[in-house]
């Protein structure tokens, strides 16, 4: 008997148990065309908890989180969340997955035609019944949380750049997600703001329930506020670990990206061919206006 | 033999990407149409657009259409008289503008007044990630953002025209009748009797609606499917004009055919 149901059963065990983790990128490859991007990365963003994802310039942090969110499909491997496979899912299962998802992007993507508060009440409209009332006072209490609430009335155009990002993250949260992505939530602003908006995306998490993955190069701000951090070169993990196991690492990535030296095993330059080879090369022709 | 194959592989190549493009667009189209369910539900969303598009592009029309009838008036009293027949003017006037000028050229002002700028605006979005960020949120850009526009200048442009045949017909009668001196009472009576409701203003009806349909989808499928560069978008732009007054002319020509009637 026991033989027969167990390995029926399990699955459903797995996937209901609260103790799962949120997100489970396991074995993921993604290209670009030819041009490989991830190769074999494994993430696992347990419930509650704020994970870093760090690593240098171009080495496909953004383009994990888009994986995340199943804008771009996977070439090899899966990305959990929740238990569902996002790249098996039906437009309909995504856009479900979707609701319970705040993601802010990199350059904020406010939309342009709306004013601030039209922006963080986008998806309160577009996905609730509430009442206008309840509306804008959901909105003030999101803008007051990034510090905006006095800027409700502007246009983004009207915005300085870290201001832009700020209305981003209160749009992200604004419908209270599961999971909550942050593209480089410290890009741009002042110290301040800085240690503001940190201690704002842990109190979010902990009080929401929520988890959150938070993509950044800022080492110090990120050590202070998340729970795990992964280290991403060249689109492979390369040092993973929690805040206090990071800030004790020998590792000579984690040591050189910590300390922000420029000589270690972290690439600054773009994948290239020996300079010396480059340079002897003819240059190609500028593109003319009639080719 | 190598040259000529060269010239006729490329020649297939510019055939087949073409025909790409357009199954492509019409899926779109599909699309769009399919996804109209928040537009029309929420409403309030297309008006806003007939608002950009539409009103917006009023002043250009009625003025556009005010010359036209001027110029018809002028032509037409000139040609008319050399047969004695000048009283005819504001039939003339009238039956031009609304079988053929008025959808035409009104269209074609649409095209490059309003069309561009939605080619412009999506593409925008797009280059902005806008439009990732609402899929993002769950929310169909275009369900969103292309089927309002779409049905705001599927809606629009049949009124454009009817105003713009209307300021034609008023610009006839000014230099016609106020310049001129032809006869007033012969001119709008014999308007009245020659302009038959179901031939002309109908079809001059069915016209409009068709060059709205393709002109909307048009400047909503080439700003959906700019690159998302400045270049790209200043690409698609043009593109909209130069697809849509083509695509305006070569349907009057098809839809005139249809509704010839000999004498
Ligand atoms: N649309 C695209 N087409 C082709 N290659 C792309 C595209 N977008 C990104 N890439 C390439 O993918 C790689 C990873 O890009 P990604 O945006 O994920 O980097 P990132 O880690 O977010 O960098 P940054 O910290 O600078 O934002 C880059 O080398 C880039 O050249
Ligand atoms: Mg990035």
């Amino acid at each position: 008997m026991r033989d027969i149901f167990l390995p029926a059963l399990l699955p459903l065990i797995a996937t209901s148990a609260p103790a799962d983790p949120l997100v489970q990128i396991r074995d993921l490859n993604f290209a670009y065309d030819s041009r490989s991007i991830l190769s074999g990365i494994n993430i696992t963003i347990p419930r509650g908890k704020v994970v870093a994802i760090m690593g240098p310039s171009g080495c496909g942090k953004t383009t994990t989180l888009r994986l995340i969110g199943g804008q771009l499909r996977p070439t090899s491997g899966e990305v959990r969340v929740a238990g569902q496979v996002v790249h098996e899912c039906d437009d309909d299962g995504l856009y479900l997955l979707r609701r319970r998802m705040g993601m802010l992007f990199q350059f904020g993507a406010l939309f342009t035609d709306m004013s601030v508060y039209d922006n963080v009440a986008f998806q309160m409209r577009e996905h609730t019944n509430l009442p206008e009332e309840l509306i804008h006072d959901l909105v003030l209490m999101k803008l007051h949380a990034v510090g905006l609430r006095g800027a409700y009335k502007l246009m983004p155009a009207e915005l300085s750049g870290g201001m832009a990002r700020r209305v981003a993250l209160a749009r992200a949260i604004a419908l209270d997600p599961m999971l909550i992505m942050y593209d480089e939530p410290f890009a741009g602003l002042d110290p301040i703001s800085l240690s503001i908006i940190g201690e704002l995306i842990r109190t979010l998490n902990d009080a929401l329930g929520a988890s959150s993955i938070v993509v950044t190069h800022d080492v110090h701000e990120s050590l202070k506020i998340v729970d795990y951090i992964y280290f991403v070169s060249e689109g492979k993990i390369v040092a993973e670990g929690t805040a206090e196991e990071i800030k004790e690492s020998q590792a000579p990535y984690v040591h050189q990206f910590v300390w922000g030296e420029a000589d270690g095993p972290v690439p600054f330059q773009y994948p290239a061919r020996p300079y010396g080879e480059e340079m002897m090369e003819q240059p190609s022709k500028p593109r003319r206006w009639w080719s | 033999m190598s040259r000529m194959q060269q010239i006729l592989r490329q020649i297939g190549h510019q055939v087949t990407e073409r025909l790409w493009r357009l199954g492509f667009a019409s899926r779109f189209l599909l699309m769009t149409v399919l996804y109209s369910g928040t537009a029309l539900k929420r409403f309030h969303l297309t008006i806003r657009e007939i608002y950009f598009t539409g009103v917006l592009s009023l002043i250009i029309i009625l003025v556009s259409g005010m010359f036209v009838g001027m110029v018809l008036g002028l032509q037409g009293y000139d040609t008319l008289q050399r047969y004695g027949s000048s009283e005819a003017l504001g039939v003339l006037v009238a039956l031009s503008l609304v079988r053929e000028l008025g959808p035409v050229v009104a269209a074609l002002l649409f095209a490059s007044r309003a069309g561009s700028a939605i080619t412009a605006e999506i593409g925008l979005m797009k280059a902005t990630e806008q439009l990732s960020a609402m899929e993002m949120m769950a929310v169909s850009p275009i369900a969103r953002v292309v089927a309002p526009r779409f049905w705001a200048g599927v809606i629009s442009m049949p009124m454009l025209a009817a105003l713009f045949s209307a300021m034609g017909v008023l610009g006839g009668y000014l230099v016609g009748v106020k310049l001129i001196g032809v006869d007033e009472g012969a001119f709008w009576s014999q308007m009245q009797a020659a302009v038959d409701f179901r031939q002309d203003i109908m079809n001059g009806v069915i016209k409009s609606f068709v060059f709205g349909v393709l002109v909307s989808w048009i400047a909503v499928f080439e700003g959906y499917d700019a690159d998302p560069t400045a270049e790209g978008v200043s690409r698609a732009t043009t593109r909209t004009v130069v697809t849509s007054s083509l695509a305006i002319l070569a349907a009057d020509f098809v839809l005139t055919a249809f509704m010839f009637r000999g004498i």
